[in-house]
């Protein structure tokens, strides 16, 4: 288990133990955290689970793929830390992990 | 607002119903919840059916809006494996199939659709399949495979989905398709072409315009399908996907207003009782940037409807208006589709259909009505958006690819 710690918008702190295997979207949404819509249910086809990573995680959660690139360039609030959560694999090296919604996903 | 100690029954545990449960719960609602659904699990995903579980890249876990712990753990009574057999609106109860009968002060409907079957001879043998649930799914994985022949009825996006599933899993693929192109009553021809010839190139093949007139089969199982020409397609399964129906007779018989649905206000609040909203794929709703009303079966809407009927019951503002969409994805190839063709006038391609990455946009003057995105973002995206905003778009900017997306919509 990764303990991961999800910050709505609102600075609402949720601390959730995530299975190794699932992505960092599966865990907000399995465990009805807000501010993760993930319409697409994982598919990278709707940019609905947009995160952005605390800088220090950066380097751990990997590298976006074409088509996250693609997506993320066009969702509302991206910074440069931003990534689509459904992207992101969990596992014990994410222990710690702090991710924050924006303030829409729509 | 209803009180917040209020019962609320839902009828139907697919993505709308169970997601509704979920925002009512997020949205601060303390009643008890009762989710019932016919199925014997508990609320899934179904887009992956045809797509990634199919192939074995997901499993029913994962599928799983939720553990079923959740459900224990958020006070919801979720009763699987029972369906609503009537209500009764003056005593506000619901009865169901095992005898029970349950009481509600709001109800939601989230019944949503059925497969259409074919009504021609031979039917009813094994082996002749949909695709509409997990068990649907899992009883299709049984029969393809390398050696076996599988016949689709229906070239829409799920007769195709499944087709090029089918072709990953090794099987041999026939669509059989009642129009004379692929996709007729959803795309353009442009994409039906290119649909068309993606599929051929990856083994499968076409009978289109043609009509199945009968299952012909042994000892009980289906063994072809006889087309309206004369001609048998061998085959050891067929996948039924020409359409699906609303699970409307629940509301039709407790006379609630319907149109091929239960037609919703923008609250997805019945328009005949206060106390009983729709969801889903059943729901009849409107769209006030189309300024109509009508049925759609997709996720996107399913979770649209039910943060609508959440917010309502909370007295959370009403969300705002989203553009209705969907996907699909067949081999490498992801189609985002923005909107609907409503009233459209010209239809502009952006980009080269044989590059595998072009958008088809449906225009009405200078607005963009709806998008089909082949492998491109950028332009379901910006689509979505400028759908949304309505704002007029220079056609010849949005023709040329090398005119970034962003750029067209300023």
């Amino acid at each position: 288990m990764a303990k991961i710690t999800y910050i709505e918008h609102d600075g609402t702190e949720h601390v959730i133990d995530v299975k190794p295997g699932l992505t960092v979207m599966e865990g907000a949404v399995k465990n009805n955290v807000p501010g993760i819509d993930a319409d697409c249910g994982g598919a990278c086809a709707c940019a609905t689970c947009h995160v952005y990573v605390d800088e220090a995680w950066l380097d751990k959660t990997g590298t976006k793929s074409a088509m996250e690139e693609s997506m993320l360039d066009f969702a509302e609030g991206v910074q440069e830390n931003s990534r689509l959560s459904c992207q992101i694999k969990v596992s014990d090296e994410l222990e710690g992990l702090k991710v924050t919604m924006p303030e829409s996903q729509h | 607002m209803t009180d917040a100690s209020a019962h609320i029954v839902i009828v139907g545990a697919g993505h709308a119903g169970g997601t509704a449960a979920a925002l009512l719960r997020q949205y601060g609602h303390t009643g008890l919840i009762t989710l019932i659904g016919d199925e014997p699990i508990a609320p899934y995903q179904r887009p992956p059916l045809s797509k990634a579980w199919l192939k074995g890249e997901a499993d029913a876990d994962s599928l799983a809006l939720k553990p079923l712990e959740f459900y224990g753990e958020n006070n919801i009574d979720f009763r699987p494996g029972v369906s609503a057999v009537k209500l009764d609106r003056a005593a506000k109860t619901v009865a169901l199939s095992n005898g029970a009968s349950v009481a509600y002060d709001v109800l939601i409907l989230a019944t949503g659709a059925r497969a259409i079957s074919l009504p021609i001879d031979g039917k009813d043998l094994k082996g002749i399949l949909f695709l509409r649930t997990a068990a649907d799914a899992e009883a299709l994985k049984a029969q393809v495979g390398p050696g076996k022949t599988l016949a689709v009825v229906g070239g829409g996006y799920i007769g195709l989905e499944v087709a090029a599933s089918g072709r990953a899993l090794g099987a041999d693929v026939v669509v059989i398709e009642r129009e004379e192109r692929l996709l007729a009553r959803v795309a353009c021809n442009a994409l039906s072409t290119f649909f068309h010839g993606y599929h051929e190139k990856h083994g499968v093949s076409f009978e289109l315009g043609a009509t199945a007139a009968a299952f012909e089969g042994k000892d009980g199982h289906v063994t072809g399908v006889k087309l309206d020409d004369g001609r048998t397609i061998a085959c050891d399964a067929v996948v039924v996907g020409v359409g699906a129906h609303p699970n409307d007779e629940l509301a039709k018989d407790a006379g609630l207003e319907c149109a091929r649905g239960v037609v919703v206000d923008l609250d997805a609040r019945s328009i005949s009782d206060p106390n009983v909203f729709a969801i889903g794929d059943v729901a009849h709703r409107p769209m006030p940037i189309y300024d109509r009303m009508f049925r759609m079966e997709s996720v996107p809407n399913a979770l649209e409807q039910a943060k609508q009927a959440a917010s309502a019951i909370t007295g959370r503002p009403r969300p705002a208006g989203e553009v209705p969409w969907q996907w699909s994805d067949q081999y490498d190839l992801k189609l985002q589709i923005a909107g609907y063709a409503f009233d459209v006038d010209e239809i502009l391609i952006r980009g080269d259909p044989a590059s595998g990455k072009f958008a088809v946009f449906h225009l009405q003057g200078e607005q963009v009505q709806s998008v089909e995105a082949i492998n491109s973002p950028p332009e379901f995206m910006m689509g979505k958006m400028l759908i949304l905003n309505r704002k007029p778009v220079d056609k010849a900017k949005l023709a040329d690819p090398t005119v970034s997306m962003k750029e067209v919509a300023k």
